[in-house]
């Protein structure tokens, strides 16, 4: 598994190290051309800005990320359910330490993975989600999750998203600059008119078009990330399924995140901003759509692996190349999966279960999943609006629809 | 000049030789952390199920012969120091008789109403969970080292300092691959 995280690292090194490239040039020639000469200080400037940047995301980004999704952290205590689930998928990944899990008090289910390295990572999970998905679903998103965790996708978007926020922010001050100071200095600069007439050309293009390309860098390299957390999901649960129906259900619901902002969107499982309608969207969005990487992820068959991912891949999308780096598939092999119907379930009464949940279902009576393993069922003429766990008293909200 | 380009290749031949050295290291450490793991998990499993037969002793009286199954499974799981296969074949033992003990439990809606043992429940099969997990992981990383080991050219070097062939965490016996069969 490291190659993949070492395929990573030497990927976001290069897309770092074009980006700085990029907000470098940006600086010296907007300051050249606003100030012969200044070039060196523009130069200055937009490193300080940068490193100043970097270095809160580094150290506060997580708080901060948190703070505005409004999550609070919760003990083992308050929902053992989704611990286990967290520290289960944890030892899947093979992480040096269980995660710290927050809550987010919103009905639109979603999740976000945050925290620099597997050190100091943390799992966001909605109040939503907990309702809507069964234990298995939701293994599947926390190890989505836990896929960014230890794929160090965390820390990488943060420093490409560091890069292209600076980018932006210099191209908007630069553009205000010339708008309140350009015509003042063009009429003084008579002589080395032709060197400055090109300067002024560059640094307006690269103000034009640096924040563009900065941004499809960073959204081309989210929608992947998206796909590699899911192929690291599915090797981890060995159950592609899971995350499969779990992503279904998230993106069935109506509810609205509110806490999301187009600054966090990235960070959730599916974007909370709403699901964006292929063809052009396709560039400016952060996920791939949703319908694809369920897609992908059924058609996964028997295999769980990176190497049955990427042919998934390729096979949906019609693409010829996958999406798992060269050198860590070649060290991966092919997993099976669970098959479906098969996990753990050897006792007589289990079969049954399974059986009359089918006769059930043919009926059409809703089914709801509680957090303490209880499935309740109820039939289609139920009128009622909540209804409450006979195990452990948790009252749960019914659709409308369903009732 | 040639002088210059001998020592070139030497020096990246070394650095090469190197690289792989530390990537069999690394293997056989991550074999290691990842049996920890499963010693964990094993260990709190077996703290759990005391408190698992005190919860259950009251309901179900009837069922003396499960419990003790459960009890006596246990005792020769943590007695059992052997290799990872002699292990492996002690838990998959306690395993069954866990599961036939939960089995059992849902003919007794009492119990199944008692919050500590719904409690209990839940952290066993999380822990059971947490069990597969770990030697998913486990045997993920056996079978890193052990290609290592057998291919060339990493072989050589594997034999030269002894590097040993690490031993799977098998899945149970034969008859619980199966899938369950649902009748009607």
């Amino acid at each position: 598994m490291w190659e993949l995280v070492r395929a990573n690292q030497r990927r976001a090194a290069t897309l770092v190290v074009v980006m700085a490239v990029l907000l470098f040039l940006l600086g010296y020639t907007l300051a050249e051309a606003l100030a012969p000469g200044a070039g060196a200080g523009g130069l200055f400037i937009a490193f300080l800005v940068w490193i100043g940047l970097t270095l809160v995301s580094y150290f506060k980004g997580d708080s901060i990320f948190l703070a505005l999704a409004r999550a609070r952290r919760i003990e083992k205590k308050d929902n053992p359910v989704l611990f286990n689930v967290v520290e289960e998928m944890s030892i899947a990944a093979g992480l040096p330490k269980l995660p710290e899990v927050y809550i987010i008090d919103e009905a639109a289910p979603n999740a976000f993975a945050t925290g620099r390295d597997p050190q100091h990572a943390v799992v966001a999970v909605t109040a939503g989600l907990l309702e809507t998905l069964n234990r298995d679903e939701l293994q599947g998103v926390i190890a989505h999750e836990l896929g960014h965790v230890a794929n160090r996708d965390v820390l990488y978007m943060m420093m490409v998203g560091v890069m292209m926020g600076t980018i932006v922010l210099l191209a908007d001050i630069g553009g205000r600059a010339f708008f309140w100071g350009g015509g003042r200095r063009r009429t003084s600069s008579r002589s080395g008119g032709q060197a400055q007439l090109i300067i002024l050309i560059v640094a307006i293009v690269l103000m034009i078009l640096a924040p563009l390309v900065a941004q499809l860098i960073y959204l081309a390299i989210s929608r992947r990330r998206e796909y590699l957390a899911d192929a690291s999901a599915a090797m981890y649960t060995r159950y592609p399924d899971g995350l499969a129906s779990a992503l279904e259900k998230i993106s069935h619901s109506t509810a609205k995140l509110t806490v999301a902002t187009r600054a966090t969107a990235p960070m959730y499982i599916v974007n909370p901003l709403g699901v964006s309608q292929r063809g052009l969207a396709d560039l400016s969005s952060t996920h791939p759509p949703v319908s694809e990487r369920i897609r992908i992820l059924r058609s996964m068959g028997a295999g769980a692996g990176l190497r049955n991912y990427d042919e998934a891949f390729r096979r949906v999308t019609g693409r010829p190349v996958g999406v798992v780096p060269f050198r860590a598939l070649a060290s991966a092999e092919q997993r099976s999966a669970v098959l479906p119907g098969a996990p753990q379930a050897g006792s007589r009464l289990e079969r049954v279960r399974r059986t009359t949940d089918m006769l059930w279902r043919l009926n059409e009576y809703t089914f709801v999943a509680c957090a303490c393993g209880t499935t309740l069922k109820f039939p289609p003429a139920y009128v009622g609006r909540e209804i409450a766990c006979p195990h452990c008293g948790t009252v749960h909200r019914i659709q409308p629809t369903a009732a | 000049m040639i002088f210059l380009a001998f020592l070139v290749v030497v020096v990246l031949a070394a650095l090469w030789v190197m690289g792989m050295y530390n990537g069999l290291v690394r293997s056989r450490n991550e074999v290691r952390n990842s049996w920890g793991q499963i010693d964990v998990q094993l260990k709190r499993r077996h703290d759990l199920i005391p408190n698992l037969v005190e919860a259950v002793k009251g309901y179900m009286g009837h069922e003396r012969n499960t419990l003790e199954a459960v009890t006596k499974a246990r005792q020769q799981a943590i007695q059992v120091t052997g290799d990872v296969a002699e292990r492996a074949k002690a838990e998959n033992v306690l395993s069954q008789t866990l599961r036939s003990l939960f089995a059992v439990a849902e003919a007794y809606p009492d119990l199944k109403a008692n919050q500590n043992f719904l409690a209990l429940q839940e952290e066993l099969s999380s822990t059971e969970n947490k069990i597969s997990f770990a030697r998913q992981y486990y045997n993920d990383a056996v079978m890193r080292i052990n290609n290592k080991i057998q291919m060339f050219p990493s072989n050589i070097l594997a034999s030269s300092f002894n590097f040993q062939m690490e031993k799977f965490f098998e899945v149970e016996a034969a008859a619980e691959r199966q899938a369950p069969q649902v009748k009607f």
